[in-house]
């Protein structure tokens, strides 16, 4: 995983709730083995019509966007299958932090392992930036160490993240190489407890 | 006397490995259930860190989401093909137990776990699938992971995880005749809404729980994820015993005796507090019908769509109702629908299907209607066939077809063709789920079976053939 400290970058936002896994990549690119190339198929039914042409009304298609890589969101964004493809097809579309009032849990999950900083905010917050970015350009700097972002209008905003969250996103730990010094616990609880 | 625990707490505390202040538990896993869509890329970075799988023998594999349901002698989709393939390879490389295409155990992973014994009560039990949750009915901690976390529990057999909070959802009263386990959890996320589980493991307790079967509590704690909540579970009870005894993977005689206490020690202690506590009364639940596109979405058979003037976010309600081809105040019963699909990891077990024939016998799926049948497993295709069940939905019209996900997801060929409507066993209503551009509504087995002969939703309780 890539470590990740601070991002600046424009926002694009997505004003909906629930938005689930199913609509950030639907089901027939899971097929593929690979980890990679699945930013093209990112909210593909949203993007493009039945024929593959871009829909010029889904935000994301105008020109404006085409280099966002902060994503604002509304409530429970993630929710349901458990699918990673979701946060792989949003790393590899260019996306690095997603901001939203509240995310499913695994989404949260899954988007922390790669390398996205879920940023939860509160509505009210996430209300202004999300008409300033329908309205213009609005770029944002996220500052993981310090827990803040600030937009351009100097207005900076306090964000919590659990402290060993922050710690594998910036430096970018293998959870696996960490977990795995403690091997030697791991052995002595299956022998104890028969497993 | 020791302070009162939940079920959730006595699981949790039997499973740490590790506790450090500050830091998530490193928790053990007892089952870690695989397959093929959701582990390629875990076991290709496994092998890229030259790491081992530490338990293949507490792994179990098998192929559900990308199998047809019918020809299954040549896989004509080659990427579905190829990912069925690498799976058959990475058991074989690893030695992990798999239940094959063919193989008389294969079926979705959530209905063989509980047919062959595998699920257990105490356990913990994880998948890279949300409806991992499933499993809970037997009072098994389990839930849904990524595909990193695959990754991890191969390495390691283990978790690193916060403990959850716990969410008691009480179940008051008993629901009427008619009104089955599918109604309860579509009404009690139709109620409480799509994410009030979101942080929490749920606990279902209460009369109308005790009285559901094994089958009907798995329904229940199957939609626990469209609730938010990624585990949700069930206390044992004698009906946990009596359902286990004799399976494959259960043990036998005085073994199983001494399991059998322990599990019924697992229950919640009376007096146990929980973090939140939501109550719902069963008898006053009705046959549901989802008409949206998120499981909330959610309105007795009864009711109508809603009235945009009476609705929070009113523009994500405008946009379902768009996207579902409905008007604002359209009765359910009103709706037409020309798919019907009986099966998924929530309702295709053999009493489901019991039921639904109960309800087609002697009767013709309506001309405007395309329905089928997917049994969940092997096991549960063979029992049915055996009491002859796929006569009498084959005579009624029904297509009766092989295990597996199918039209719950779409990722083999059973899917529903754009602007299609079907009524839906499944679990999930989300925007193109069955098939780009097609529209499910959520229902029971029986609604389903109704909604097929009449071709539009009906009353089931109002429907000659409902059993009592």
């Amino acid at each position: 995983m890539e470590a990740i400290q601070e991002h600046k970058g424009l926002v694009y936002p997505l004003n909906r709730t629930n938005v689930d896994t199913d609509q950030i990549i639907p089901k027939q690119f899971l097929k593929r083995i690979e980890r990679t190339g699945f930013g093209k198929f990112l909210f593909y039914h949203w993007r493009f019509d039945d024929d593959g042409n871009e829909r010029a009304d889904f935000g994301l298609n105008k020109p404006a966007y085409q280099d966002a890589t902060i994503l604002l969101a509304g409530e429970n964004f993630g929710c349901g299958s458990s699918r990673e493809h979701a946060p792989w097809a949003l790393l590899d579309y260019g996306f690095r932090v997603i901001i939203a009032p509240s995310f499913a849990d695994i989404f949260y999950n899954n988007a922390l392992k790669n390398g996205i900083i879920p940023i939860q905010l509160d509505e009210s917050l996430l209300k202004q930036w999300m008409r300033q970015a329908e309205e213009s350009a609005l770029v944002l700097d996220v500052d993981l160490e310090g827990q803040r972002i600030v937009d351009g209008h100097e207005h900076e905003v306090h964000f919590d993240i659990p402290a060993f969250h922050k710690e594998k996103l910036l430096n970018g730990l293998d959870e696996i190489a960490l977990t795995l010094k403690l091997e030697k616990k791991i052995e002595a609880y299956e022998k104890a407890l028969g497993k | 006397m020791a302070r009162p625990e939940t079920i959730v707490s006595k699981i949790w505390n039997k499973h740490v490995v590790h506790q450090e202040a500050g830091k998530p538990d490193l928790m053990y896993i007892d089952l870690h259930l695989v397959h093929e869509v959701t582990s390629p890329q875990a076991f290709e970075s496994l092998s890229l860190n030259n790491r081992k799988v530490r338990r293949p023998d507490l792994t179990y594999a098998t192929m559900d989401h990308n199998v047809p349901t019918k020809d299954r002698d040549v896989v004509k989709d080659q990427i579905a093909n190829k990912q069925m393939e690498t799976l058959r390879q990475n058991c074989k490389d690893h030695d992990i137990p798999l239940a094959d295409m063919a193989h008389p155990d294969q079926g979705i992973v959530h209905v063989i776990g509980p047919q062959l014994g595998l699920t257990q009560p105490g356990k913990t039990i994880v998948c890279g699938d949300s409806h991992t949750s499933t499993h809970g009915a037997f009072g098994a901690l389990a839930f849904g992971i990524g595909t990193s976390e695959v990754e991890h529990v191969l390495a390691t057999q283990t978790l690193q995880q916060e403990q959850p909070k716990t969410l008691n959802v009480h179940v008051e009263g008993d629901l009427g005749p008619g009104v089955t386990a599918k109604d309860l959890i579509l009404a009690i996320i139709a109620k409480f809404g799509v994410r009030f589980g979101t942080g929490y493991v749920m606990e279902y307790t209460g009369d109308a729980i005790r009285n559901l079967s094994m089958e009907g509590r798995m329904t229940v704690c199957n939609m626990s994820i469209e609730a938010g909540a990624r585990a949700g579970l069930i206390s044992p009870d004698q009906k946990t015993i009596d359902y286990l005894e004799g399976k494959e993977y259960v043990p036998e005689g005085a073994a199983f005796t001494e399991l059998a206490d322990s599990w019924l020690n697992l229950a919640t202690d009376e007096g146990a507090v929980y973090d939140k506590t939501v109550t719902i009364n069963a008898a006053e639940i009705e046959p549901q019908v989802s008409w949206g596109t998120n499981p909330g979405m959610c309105v007795p058979v009864s009711g109508a769509t809603p009235s945009l003037d009476d609705v929070d976010h009113r523009e994500d309600v405008k946009r379902a109702l768009e996207y579902m081809g409905l008007k604002e105040n359209q009765p359910m019963t009103s709706i037409a629908i020309d798919h019907v699909f009986i099966g998924s990891c929530t309702n295709s077990r053999i009493g489901d299907l019991k039921k639904a024939a109960a309800i087609v016998e002697g009767k013709q799926v309506n001309p405007q209607v395309r329905a089928i049948v997917v049994p969940g497993s092997f096991g549960v295709k063979l029992e049915a066939e055996k009491e002859g069940l796929d006569t009498i939905f084959k005579q009624a019209g029904f297509e009766w077809r092989e295990s597996g996900c199918s039209m719950c997801l779409g990722m083999n060929d059973d899917i529903v063709p754009p602007a299609g409507r079907c009524a839906s066993t499944s679990n999930r209503n989300f925007e193109g789920r069955q098939g780009n551009g097609a529209r499910t509504h959520l229902v029971s087995p029986e609604m389903a079976a109704a909604a097929a002969i009449e071709g539009h939703f009906v009353d089931v309780r109002k429907f000659a053939g409902v059993p009592n």
